[in-house]
């Protein structure tokens, strides 16, 4: 979840080991002025809360445009938001186009705040036990799909030949 | 207030914590783990009579808990713990946070109740 949100740990050390060169390198080149450096730091977080901001509003929306019984709102923003993590996560291992600040606004600060737990939590806790499990089994088979779909899409892209 | 800034400012403050969790907890699966948990308590208390204003509702339940939480990061860590041949710990981190959130909601509902 840090950092770059996506990177699993299969993948984590050789990316943070490059990432770790890289700035080191920077910080060789030029000796940073005390200004340049307090924004370098504030970046993140700003990136983070740009991110959570929208990412909280659009599932608020999708919540509202999605009313009834079964908690369809949660259900959507989860699956749609596995996906597209899928993508940023397969994306950093096959590819490697996006900016460490790309993934971390849409990973860390969009998708995060976009899909929530603690709401699919509290909504299966208050359905009838059959509509629970319900729930639990279409949040999980759906979103573990939709990690995987994500994959399946990012491999595509990046290899045309193999997919053809 | 407008309910769309009320959402947003709480999603801010949820996810720079979330954030905040996952810089101090280096281990992905367990920081995701923590904000899940400690993020279903504190929604399980909101929603169970602890903000009894609408607009605290909105601002932490909606807004600072549905950010702090989050599904996505929790099946991309568990797709890829099963497909890096950890199968066992995949199952068991879906159980955990299953368990381990509907557990929350419980007791926080349980505190937020025994408070009131």
């Amino acid at each position: 979840m840090s950092e770059t949100e996506g990177r699993s740990s299969a993948s984590g050390d050789e990316g943070e080991a490059k990432e770790a060169g890289a700035r080191r390198a920077g910080e060789a080149d030029e000796a940073p002025t005390r200004r340049s450096h307090a924004l370098e730091r504030l970046e993140p977080i700003l990136l983070v809360a740009v991110g959570g901001f929208t990412g909280a509003v659009c599932r608020h929306a999708v919540s509202v445009a999605l009313p009834g019984g079964f908690p369809w709102g949660t259900l959507a923003v989860n699956v749609a938001g596995s996906f597209a993590l899928g993508v940023l996560l397969f994306e950093a291992k096959l590819a490697d186009r996006l900016s460490a600040e790309t993934r971390l606004v849409l990973g860390t600060g969009f998708l995060s705040s976009f899909t929530t737990y603690s709401t699919f939590a509290v909504q299966t806790a208050a359905l009838s036990p059959t509509l629970a499990v319900a729930n639990v089994a279409a949040n999980y088979a759906l979103g573990f799909a939709a990690v995987l779909a994500g994959r399946a899409v990012v491999r595509s892209l990046a290899n045309p030949e193999v997919a053809r | 207030m407008n309910t769309v800034l009320l959402v947003g400012a709480g999603g801010v403050l949820g996810a720079l914590a979330r954030f905040a969790v996952g810089s101090w907890v280096p281990d992905r699966q367990r920081d995701t783990l923590v904000v899940n948990v400690l993020g279903s308590l504190a929604l399980g208390a909101l929603t169970a009579g602890l903000a009894e204003d609408a607009t605290l509702l909105t601002v932490f339940g909606t807004g600072f808990c549905g950010a702090f939480t989050t599904f996505s990061s929790f099946a991309v860590e568990t797709v890829a713990l099963y497909e890096s041949g950890a199968r066992r710990e995949a199952v068991v981190n879906a159980a955990l946070n299953l368990v381990g959130a509907l557990a929350a909601v419980g007791l926080g509902g349980w505190l937020a109740t025994g408070l009131a």
